[in-house]
């Protein structure tokens, strides 16, 4: 029984640290704020987001049409609206590169 | 220890609460520390959970009896290795499982992620503690493991029907498949109460997801061979409620794993992605309540208790929960893009999602609806096989057809030329092969027929498609074609996976239509010398043999089985008579099982009963092509692993991505 308590004691104080540490390693911290996502950011993120997917359809595109499962009917149909999109993507990752 | 047990338990109910509470408080007011705190919380309480599984089997390991879970679930008799799978034997056992997972993979998914998806992980944290919270209060006030008793000199043992090497890894395959889908619920909540959805989320879990599934596929396979060789019907799946209550997130986490990807590629079905990943964790939920909550009848009813009321309240609140936030953020959930045409890859995974949501809303309908008739009106029906065949047949078999349509289809849109050339040589082959079964008879079984004509199209389309990109390969860079094929499949892990999971499904299709639809079954009293003969097998009884073991009298009738006059050797079956302190004998029936490995056939012998005069009535199977239920098993954990397998080069493209979007210079 006392070796229970002994050792519920020490588990719970060991908790306790753990939870306690963020506060213990930085009792006064420059900045308690978390980092916030800006607008800017989250923007940014949504064009590359956009970019990759304009760019690796354009990659399975390719890959398909080499491999064979995509005539060049289909190919000639798809690809021009897909280089589009993509460098409409670079585009507008690249004019929101100044702004903030 | 007991007390030290109830202590950790205490503990970690502490600790997630503090994680749910203060982690949100931390997540409104925006604060660092308080959010780094509340996620050690998080991380504290699989150390405390851990610490009461330890204590629990170290009382099952030391014969504790004064632990009464201990008592109920163990005896000194109890192999080994039984004496630690009966922790998850019973109620409280399992449960403590159940926490000890989720803790687990809260702590780990909370941990890896804490840096790159900050924001989201500041939400995830309170919804997995949340979850965590409803496991450990049932486990510190509903249900504790360690409630104490004066020790009795021995326990009751385990029930002998979990006495399997199966228990060993049924129920914890499960239970990390039911647990997992807690990590991409709670990463989706956290993109929804942050408002952040973007793709982050999906990129965070789509391993979580996968893990969890194929943990799910793989348990209910091995619970699928633990009933066909130890239950004794004659079958492998019988529809029962708590069987259902895991195919019925599997299939929810299906559509999401195919529809989560219309989403990736395309910018389209967020809102759909959301409701999915919502609703098969609730079915992990709903799964655990059928389980536990004893208001079916079921094969798994040892397992009943009074627990359901608080599994029932804590569906109502995940259900309005996800459903309230969906709802209020489907302004944030509109798609950038819109189907382009019906004939496209995007329009298959529609297809595929709505077949595999059709049929998992129509088994829970086939579970629920016995539950609510003897709820409100008080009569009890049984909605049975027939039901649940013909609606597997009704969605099953499209969704068989749509795995080898969809990988011949382009994404965005395809025209009706470019598919006749592409689906040439799989529709011949799908055809050829349907002309040649029904030439040799397989006509008996429509649907059979269809299943294996349809089959014979996907594995001809994914063969196509491993052809196709292996040659492709080899012109761009003359490799050899070993090399070339490997290069492929390494680079492309998640495609070509995809596509040996697909084969495992239609390996699995096959082995279902064999043994259902082409089964043969003969039944007889026999005595000794006389036999029975069944699609040219001739089982022939010799003699009974009787032998006492620690645990229980094991009866075996000695049979010698021949095929069209060759002699195959013999065969065992019998019953097994298990031994409890103060209850009545346990019978359970051993069938006997011969394989024929060359054509996946088996011979199976269920000995129905043993009379006095040593005569016994047996039924006895044919079932063909069974035994690729079984290898699709291993099939299915190669692709899974495929596809899981980390990616270098996608890991350095994420990382692009997430610099460029925090840097103002793009750096590509």
């Amino acid at each position: 029984m006392t070796l229970a308590i002994a050792l519920s004691a020490v588990l719970g104080a060991v908790c306790v640290v753990l939870v306690a540490l963020p506060f213990l390693r930085e009792p006064e911290p420059v900045s308690d704020e978390l980092e916030e996502m800006t607008p800017h950011r989250q923007r940014r993120l949504a064009l590359a987001e956009e970019r990759d997917r304009a760019l690796s359809a354009l990659k399975e595109l390719e890959a398909d049409h080499r491999a064979g499962r995509i005539n060049d009917e289909d190919y000639r149909a798809s690809i021009g609206s897909l280089r589009r999109e993509a460098a409409s993507a670079l585009r507008a990752l690249d004019s929101d590169a100044g702004k903030v | 220890m007991a007390d030290l047990g109830r202590a950790a338990l205490l503990l970690t109910l502490g600790l997630c609460l503090y994680a749910c509470i203060v982690g949100t408080v931390a997540a409104v007011t925006r604060k660092r520390r308080l959010a780094m705190s509340a996620r050690n919380a998080l991380i504290a309480s699989f150390g405390s959970t851990l610490v009461a599984t330890t204590i629990l089997v170290a009382g099952f390991v030391r014969n504790d009896y004064s632990l009464v879970y201990v008592a109920e679930t163990s005896s000194r008799s109890l192999g080994g290795i039984y004496k630690v799978s009966a922790l998850w034997g019973g109620q409280e056992g399992s449960l403590l499982l159940w926490l000890l997972i989720l803790t687990g993979y809260a702590a780990l998914a909370v941990w890896l992620n804490r840096n790159r998806t900050r924001d989201l992980v500041v939400w995830v944290t309170p919804v997995l503690g949340g979850i965590a919270v409803f496991f450990s209060f049932l486990l510190v006030a509903v249900a504790s493991p360690f409630v104490t008793q004066v020790a009795p000199l021995d326990g009751s043992g385990l029930n002998p029907s979990l006495q399997n090497p199966y228990m060993m890894s049924h129920p914890p395959f499960l239970y990390l498949g039911y647990v997992g889908l807690a990590v991409p619920f709670a990463f989706a909540m956290g993109a929804l109460l942050s408002g952040r959805t973007d793709e982050r989320w999906i990129v965070a879990t789509r391993r979580w997801t996968l893990i969890a599934w194929t943990a799910l596929g793989i348990g209910q396979l091995l619970g699928s061979h633990w009933a066909y060789l130890e239950v004794g019907w004659g079958g492998f799946y019988a529809w029962d409620p708590v069987e259902n209550a895991a195919l019925m997130p599997f299939l929810a986490a299906t559509a999401f794993l195919h529809s989560v990807m219309i989403q990736e590629k395309r910018g389209m079905l967020k809102v759909w992605n959301m409701v999915l990943v919502s609703l098969a964790f609730c079915l992990s939920i709903f799964g655990t309540f059928l389980t536990r909550s004893g208001v079916v009848n079921s094969i798994h009813s040892f397992a009943q208790s009074s627990i359901g009321a608080w599994f029932l309240a804590f569906i109502v609140i995940a259900v309005v929960f996800s459903t309230v936030t969906i709802v209020w953020r489907l302004p944030l959930l509109r798609s950038t893009t819109k189907l382009e045409s019906l004939i496209s890859r995007e329009a298959v995974f529609l297809y595929n999602n709505l077949l595999l949501v059709a049929l998992c809303l129509t088994i829970l309908w086939g579970v629920a609806w016995p539950i609510l008739s003897e709820a409100v009106r008080g009569d009890s029906v049984v909605v049975g096989r027939p039901y649940f065949d013909f609606f597997l047949r009704i969605f099953g078999l499209p969704l068989l057809l749509l795995m080898g349509v969809g990988p011949l289809i382009a994404w965005r849109r395809a025209s009706l030329r470019g598919l006749g050339a592409t689906f040439f040589w799989p529709i011949s082959i799908a055809i050829g092969t349907g002309v040649v079964l029904l030439i040799l008879g397989a006509g008996s079984s429509i649907p059979g027929l269809i299943a294996y004509t349809f089959s014979a199209f996907v594995l001809a389309a994914i063969g196509l498609e491993f052809v196709r990109g292996t040659r492709a390969r080899r012109a761009l860079s003359s490799e050899s074609w070993p090399v070339a094929f490997g290069s492929l499949v390494g680079r492309n892990r998640r495609r070509y996976g995809g596509y040996i999971v697909h084969v495992a499904i239609v390996l699995f299709a096959i082995g279902v239509a064999g043994a259902s639809a082409y089964d043969s079954v003969v039944e007889g009293r026999l005595a000794k010398g006389e036999a029975l003969t069944v699609s040219g097998y001739t089982v022939r009884y010799v003699g009974l043999s009787e032998r006492q073991t620690d645990h229980a009298t094991e009866v075996r009738a000695k049979l010698a089985v021949s095929k069209d006059g060759k002699n195959l050797g013999g065969l065992e079956a019998g019953k097994n008579s298990y031994k409890i302190a103060g209850l009545e004998p346990q019978v359970s029936s051993e069938v006997g099982v011969r394989t024929d490995y060359l054509t996946g056939e088996d011979l199976f012998v269920i000995p129905e009963t043993i009379y006095d005069d040593g005569s016994m009535y047996f039924r006895i199977f044919v079932k063909p092509l069974v035994n690729l239920l079984w290898l699709s098993g291993l099939v299915f954990l190669l692709g899974s692993i495929i596809a899981l397998w980390p990616d270098a080069r996608v890991q350095r493209r994420l990382a692009v991505r997430y610099e460029e979007a925090s840097s103002p210079v793009r750096g590509r």
